[in-house]
Formats: structure tokens, C-alpha cells, sequence
């Protein structure tokens, strides 16, 4: 070790330095956020990238770098979508008594997701390859990515346009929602799971429990009707 | 905390397995979640098990996120290429699923009278 430049090569190189720097920038995001009382437009998620993305930018840091550190905490969104069992089981009543809403919003809610998705991308001059890739994107990266590759779209884009809407969802959900005077934190929360999966469900978390887990399950249950439903969509529109 | 956590993961691994055997369209988590909740319906137990690491990593969703959300900078050109249908479909088309999924929901409820939740 012989002066800054060195230092630095060895820091940059170690997956702890990404690590820290991950942990670090979300802490303070989620400060930011707590202290605006959660303010829509302070987005943890968005902060956290924004800055993370720039010391990326400013160092010419390559993404299989950033990410030998980072895949630690990726991996933990598999244990985290299995962890949503505990909400739900805790509020398995209140799901059990909203049956029918929850059907029947399901139903509303994926059609327009998908079929709202497609026609803007055509509108707004798309070719078939977006337009395919953007169909799915208001369900959990892993299983649009897979409708994506059977409907003949770009996975990776997909992933983009995913991480994309849950962002904007999150930060639209709250001031849509109060502009429509809609008040239910279950109606909010289902929504916020259902048009923008985790993100979304994180968001709604924050906000209020019952509303957390309304989203959760939208988020698990959209997934699924995606997944099994979406190719059929895609063709018909 | 730490046999929690070994519970969730066994979960998520039965859930990949099960995902992969039988060729379910749905990722393995998802399977894993399905499977969790109905082996602690079962068993009552396993719920209280799992609460507390289910909480901590509920509490701090966002974080997770950040890793796929830097990945979208590397497609930086693409998102400068086409940019106007991607905005369109991202902005337009999730409000408007926002809007008409919460839309529907407090129709179904209030039909079938107020209920707090919770």
C-alpha cells in the first residue's frame, strides 16, 4: 500500500466495500425518508440507487464488481417473498372475509396492468420486441422475466421495466389514491401490491400494517394469475 | 432467530424444488410462500417460529431492491433509445392499474358493507 491510488484499487476490488457502501447509502435513504414522514416522492429504493449508481459513475466501476458485493443482499429477496407468509397468516380473517373483492380486483387489476401496458407501448411506437418485454411488468422480476421470454421479449428489459414501475408506483400509490378518496388501507394496499409487486408492497409496509399485507398477498396473487394468464392476454390484445 | 431463518430457507428451497419438478409457471419463492403458509395452518407452531425473521427482513424490503435497481443503469442506452414508450408504459399504465384495481376492491367492499380490516 503506497498512496490513495493503491488504497483505493484494493477497496474497490473487495465485495465489502460494495456491501458497506449498499448498507450505508439505504441507511441514510430511510433516514431521509423517516424524517419527511415518509414523504411519497422520498423513495428509499430510488435514493439508495441514484446515489450507488453515481459513485458507480464517477469511480468507472463495472457491474460485475459492484455486484460481487451486492448479490448478499439480492439473495435475500427469495427468503423475503416466503417471509410474506406470516402476514398473511396473521390477517388470514380479514383476507378470508374480502374473498370476493380480492377475486374480482384480481381479475380487474391484472387485465388492465397487461392489456394498459401493451397498447401504450404501441401507442407510443414500440416495436414487438418492447412491447412484449413490457407486458408483464407490473409482477415480480422472476416471473416476469419468465412471461416475458415466452411471449417473445428481452428478459432483460423486462427486469428494467420492472424495477421501473414499482418505483413509480410506489411514490404515485399515495397522492393517487388520496386524490381518488379512497381511504380502505386494504383497497390501497392490494393495489400498490398488485400494479407494482415488491416495491410497491415495500412502500405499502411502511405506510401500515393491514395495508402491507393486503399488498403482499396482491403481490403473491397477481404473480400467480400472471404467470397463467399473461401469454393469453398478450395474444388476444 | 438463526433456526428461523433456516426454516424460511428450507421453505424457498422446497419451493424451487417443487417449482422445477413439476414445471409450475411460478418462481420457486412464491411456491416456498404457498408451502409455508400452508404447513403453519397445519401447525401452528411454525408461524411464531418465523415471526420475528420475518419481520426484520419484511422491515427492510426496500433494501433489497437496490441491487436489481443499480442493474438497470448498465442498460442505460437502451432506456436514452426509447425512451418514450418505456415512460409512457411505466407512468401512465401503473397508475392506471393502481387506480382501477383500488377502484374495484372498495366497489366489492362497500357492497358487501364496511369492514376495517385488520
Amino acid at each position: 500500500m503506497s498512496g490513495p491510488a493503491d488504497f483505493w484499487l484494493f477497496l474497490s476490488a473487495s465485495p465489502l466495500f460494495w456491501l458497506a457502501l449498499t448498507l450505508g447509502a439505504y441507511v441514510g435513504a430511510d433516514a431521509l425518508a423517516a424524517k419527511t414522514s415518509r414523504h411519497p416522492a422520498v423513495n428509499p429504493v430510488l435514493l439508495t440507487v441514484l446515489g450507488v449508481g453515481a459513485v458507480l459513475l464517477a469511480t468507472g466501476t463495472d457491474q460485475q464488481t459492484y455486484f460481487a458485493g451486492a448479490q448478499f443482499i439480492n439473495v435475500l429477496l427469495g427468503p423475503a417473498t416466503v417471509a410474506f407468509a406470516v402476514p398473511i397468516l396473521r390477517h388470514r380473517s380479514a383476507i378470508r372475509r374480502n374473498l370476493p373483492a380480492i377475486a374480482v380486483t384480481l381479475a380487474a387489476g391484472t387485465t388492465t396492468g397487461v392489456v394498459s401496458a401493451v397498447l401504450l407501448a404501441k401507442l407510443f411506437g414500440g416495436g414487438a420486441v418492447l412491447v412484449a418485454s413490457v407486458a408483464p411488468k407490473s409482477v415480480t422480476a422472476p416471473i416476469a422475466m419468465g412471461v416475458s421470454r415466452e411471449i417473445g421479449g428481452l428478459p432483460e428489459l423486462t427486469a428494467v421495466v420492472v424495477i421501473a414501475t414499482g418505483v413509480a408506483g410506489a411514490i404515485v400509490v399515495t397522492p393517487l389514491m388520496d386524490a381518488l378518496r379512497i381511504r380502505d388501507w386494504r383497497a390501497r394496499g392490494f393495489a400498490a401490491g398488485l400494479a407494482a409487486h415488491g416495491i410497491g408492497t415495500a412502500r405499502a409496509l411502511q405506510v401500515n400494517p393491514v395495508a402491507g399485507t393486503f399488498a403482499g398477498l396482491a403481490l403473491a396473487l397477481n404473480g400467480l394469475v400472471t404467470a397463467l394468464v399473461a401469454p393469453l392476454l398478450f395474444r388476444l390484445v | 432467530m438463526l433456526r428461523a431463518f433456516v426454516v424460511v430457507v428450507c421453505f424457498q428451497f422446497a419451493g424451487e424444488a417443487l417449482s422445477r419438478l413439476i414445471g409450475l409457471p411460478v418462481p420457486g419463492p412464491v411456491v416456498g410462500l404457498a408451502l409455508l403458509a400452508l404447513a403453519a395452518l397445519a401447525l401452528p407452531g411454525l408461524q411464531r417460529e418465523v415471526e420475528e425473521v420475518s419481520d426484520l427482513l419484511l422491515r427492510h424490503l426496500s433494501l433489497l431492491f437496490v441491487p436489481a435497481g443499480v442493474g438497470v443503469l448498465q442498460y442505460s442506452d437502451l432506456l436514452r433509445r426509447e425512451w418514450l414508450p418505456l415512460l409512457a408504459v411505466v407512468v401512465v399504465s401503473t397508475a392506471l392499474t393502481l387506480a382501477v384495481s383500488a377502484l374495484a376492491f372498495t366497489a366489492m367492499t362497500k357492497r358487501g358493507g364496511e369492514d376495517t380490516g385488520a
